[in-house]
């Protein structure tokens, strides 16, 4: 099953924890099985399922640039980070 | 200049090169025209008809605009055209995403022309357009602007207090993870917090703690080139922008989104670039030139100097951190803490989330926390500069690494080896990484002919610092046409800011099996090839160079099965195989067959796509032999080494330059500049006389080891390599410093009158 990681400003509202189980072939359906577990977090995470701007989703090592729509394994990680560009 | 690749000695094939075209050293296929000065940069390009544009900008560092009277300006003769912010649609709150980023429509069209405030000195607030460029600059001039002068606020500790003038007053502090907003304006625009393990228990375990404070200056990029735009807003809508950009598509965006155009009616041509390094991607004067154009009926070309460059373009932010870290006894790092605040200028947008995702990107730390602030100031809106705020923090970090190794008695070198952050290690952010090379470039460190030199004379010292850059991937395009005699033309769409045109050209060659000098490479504009992403995040060579692949692979496909149609025979018969299509009874080279396909076919096409994102980080390690005069603060270098890993060097003397080039902007950095403020917000020294970049007279030779840690995510192993080299050299010169006589340095730059405050002080 992936392994969803909590932003820390997150994880007030996922009873402070710092990754949780979830269920998913991608990272949206990974969002609404932490939804399920932790109602409210997912309109905070990518509100009306979009990824907000400014975030990026990464999956196994790299940001994706599908977003939401990255397929994830049973073995996968998923990380909300900040966006960042380079020079 | 020296390479080490690890695949090779690891599995003893030195005898037999990998590749017949990368590795190697072919021309440039744009040499020529750069050196006999032939290549077209921005400014040599004239239109028919083409009108001469001025800006007229803010004197101010912060004020309300209360009225733009431009009568006079209209009034004088030879004034084809005047455009203020009321020329610009307002964009009300939206966002464009850009490909690398996003931006606020609305606080980029203000900083295109100023609507209400203008945040800076040398904020544009309205444009000319005249027959020459005299009548522009005077015409700019008698425009009359009525202001409201607010306080301005230049520091960003002060820029975060509550008693602080507000720049923006949308501007809400957000909290990144959670999209949470506050309640009252402020200059904060946003906060970033990673975690990782318990960071108290970890700083229970230590044996020694170490925690300082840190703050860099304003610096700029520094191109050579200032920035220029050519516009003609055509009769029947369309509208070609010429300019000299790090992203064609990009600027194309950022125009139509800005005018509210369809983005099919705007053509970016691109120029040649006289240097980016991350500020030749957000849009400075094409919008205005497009409504002068329109207005006018006629091109118009806008040409800034340098002190607009310095005073009004995207520089990197000045910075405060504080950093906290703890050992055990065995030199283990057990935790690590920042706080970070970096001025994003007078729009929200500093490269804090990279910063804070590179300061302790070298350790492998089990405990650690991070915060970062994106914090507006009266100071120009920032952009990127090579490895966007990963030379801050690594300044920041490696000053407290350098003191821990002091308190453990242990060679900085071997700190670093034993705390390195390899294949596996978590990130504080959370980030696994992949195979990476850091460990790599510390031994090439440790085992280079200058490592193993001692320093002999007074006041000398020698220093080392790692910096580490993420890369990027993106979406790039590639057309591969074939001409009637076997050559091939390769279209693409990055444009060329560090020999990337022959690296692209040199990976499609080694797929098809043809010499690089076979390529002829040409950067075309944004109706000529497929969408490609900007020119930055050293993506280029990795993901344009895959599209270049993929584009040879396609062509195979099709000589395969047509040469199969052409003989006769099954097309599972037929192979391609280093440069040759192979049959069961025949064998053609590309040439042959290229040349007999062309003549009774149709044209043979090759298309590349990319848009993968396994860029693999990179690494490096640098290490400066420096003297220091006591009487002056001087700083010389006396020698300096950089190992990187490149992943595989493609064309190893691009690399190397890369390497150099981005050591010496970070020499730059870390020994002279900054921006110099008056108490009302004027920038003091905005030409390259006050703002001392460095030349080849300051300093030596940079040796550059380029290290080979294949990157598993690219089909030749490609790594970027344009950013990291900037990231680690204010931290290894602050450490030769402290070798040389003894004062840590913390704040940059480590100009003459600072390092000799700290010798006096001691």
């Amino acid at each position: 099953m992936p392994r969803l990681f909590i932003p820390p400003l997150l994880r007030p509202f996922c009873a402070g924890e710092e990754e949780v189980i979830v269920e998913g072939a991608t990272v949206l359906e990974a969002v609404q099985s932490l939804e399920q577990q932790h109602p409210g977090v997912m309109e905070r995470l990518c509100p009306e399922g979009t990824l907000r701007s400014g975030m990026s989703v990464t999956v196994d090592q790299n940001v994706t640039p599908r977003g939401l729509a990255q397929k994830v394994s049973p073995e996968s990680e998923i990380h909300f980070l900040p966006a960042i560009g380079g020079g | 200049m020296a390479t080490i690749d690890e695949t090779k000695s690891a599995e003893g094939s030195d005898e037999t090169p990998k590749y017949k075209v990368i590795g190697t050293r072919p021309i440039r296929h744009d040499g020529a025209d750069k050196v006999t000065g032939r290549a077209l940069y921005g400014a040599d390009i004239k239109v028919k008809g083409m009108l001469y544009g001025a800006i007229h900008r803010s004197p101010h560092a912060h004020a309300n605009i209360k009225s733009i009277d431009t009568s006079k300006a209209e009034a004088l003769p030879g004034v084809r055209a005047v455009a203020t912010s009321a020329d610009l649609p307002e964009p009300g709150d939206k966002i464009a995403e850009l490909g690398e980023g996003s931006v606020v429509l609305n606080h980029l069209s203000s900083n295109n022309l100023a609507r209400t405030k203008v945040l800076y000195k040398g904020h544009s607030i309205a444009a000319v357009a005249a027959d020459n460029i005299h009548i522009a600059r005077e015409a700019a001039s008698l425009i009359e602007v009525e202001y409201e002068l607010l306080p301005p606020v230049l520091d960003v500790m002060e820029a975060m207090s509550d008693e602080a003038p507000v720049l923006n007053p949308d501007v809400r502090t957000e909290e990144v993870a959670t999209g949470e907003k506050g309640d009252k304006p402020t200059n904060v625009a946003k906060r970033f917090l990673f975690e990782k393990g318990d960071i108290e228990k970890g700083f229970a375990e230590a044996k020694y703690v170490v925690e300082r404070e840190f703050r860099t200056s304003t610096v700029h990029q520094g191109y050579i080139e200032p920035h220029v735009a050519t516009v003609l807003w055509n009769n029947d809508g369309q509208i070609t922008v010429w300019t000299p950009t790090q992203g064609t598509f990009s600027v194309r965006q950022q125009v139509a989104e800005l005018l509210d155009v369809p983005l099919a009616r705007v053509k970016v041509v691109p120029a040649e670039i006289g240097g980016g390094f991350g500020g030749k991607i957000s849009v400075y004067l094409a919008p205005a030139a497009a409504v002068l154009s329109r207005k006018s009926g006629a091109p118009v070309q806008l040409v800034m100097d340098r002190a607009d460059v310095l005073q009004a373009t995207g520089p990197t932010p000045g910075s405060y951190i504080k950093i906290k870290m703890g050992v055990d006894a065995e030199g283990h790092l057990t935790a690590a803490d920042a706080w970070m605040a970096y001025e994003a200028g007078g729009y929200p947008g500093a490269p804090i989330g990279a910063g804070a995702m590179c300061v302790f990107s070298c350790y492998d730390i089990p405990n650690g926390r991070v915060e970062g602030f994106d914090v507006c100031v009266n100071k120009p809106r920032t952009n990127a500069y090579r490895a966007p705020g990963a030379t801050n923090a690594a300044f920041a970090t490696e000053g407290v690494v350098d003191e821990l190794c002091g308190k453990l008695g242990m060679s900085p070198i071997d700190f670093r080896l034993l705390n390195a952050s390899k294949e596996g290690t978590r990130r504080i952010d959370g980030v696994v990484y992949p195979r990476v090379g850091l460990v790599e470039t510390l031994e090439a460190i440790k085992e280079s002919e200058h490592f193993k030199t001692p320093l002999t004379g007074k006041n000398q010292g020698r220093g080392i610092g790692s910096g580490f850059w993420f890369n990027a991937g993106l979406k790039s395009a590639v057309t591969a046409t074939v001409n009637s005699d076997g050559s091939v033309g390769l279209l693409e769409g990055s444009t060329d800011i560090g020999g990337s045109r022959t690296a692209i050209a040199m990976q499609f060659a080694e797929a098809i099996g043809l010499a690089a000098e076979d390529i002829k490479p040409a950067v075309v504009d944004t109706d000529s090839v497929g969408y490609t992403d900007v020119t930055g995040g050293s993506r280029v060579t990795y993901a344009t160079g895959w599209a270049a692949y993929e584009a040879a692979q396609d062509l195979k496909r099709q000589i395969i099965a047509r040469s199969a149609e052409l003989w006769d025979v099954d097309p599972a018969q037929v192979s391609y195989e280093d440069g040759h299509v192979i049959g069961p009874d025949k064998k053609a080279c590309f040439k042959e067959i290229a040349v007999e396909l062309s003549a009774g076919g149709e044209p043979l096409v090759g298309r590349g796509v990319s848009n993968h994102n396994e860029p693999g980080g990179a690494f490096g390690t640098h290490v400066v032999d420096v003297e220091v005069d006591p009487d002056t603060g001087k700083v010389d270098i006396l020698r300096y080494t950089a190992a990187q890993d490149c992943g595989t060097a493609i064309h190893p003397a691009y690399v190397e330059g890369q390497i150099q080039g981005g050591a010496v902007q970070g020499i730059g950095w870390g020994l002279n500049e900054e921006y110099w403020y008056d108490k009302e917000g004027s920038m003091t020294n905005a030409n390259f006389l006050d703002y001392r970049i460095p030349t080849c007279y300051d300093l030596p030779m940079i040796d550059a080891i380029i290290v080979e840690v294949p990157n598993p995510g690219h089909p030749y192993g490609v790594r970027g390599v344009g950013e990291v080299p900037i990231v680690p050299p204010p931290a290894a010169l602050a450490a030769a410093i402290q070798d040389a006589v003894g004062v840590q340095m913390t704040e940059l730059p480590m100009s003459p009158p600072r390092v000799l405050h700290e010798l006096l002080k001691k």
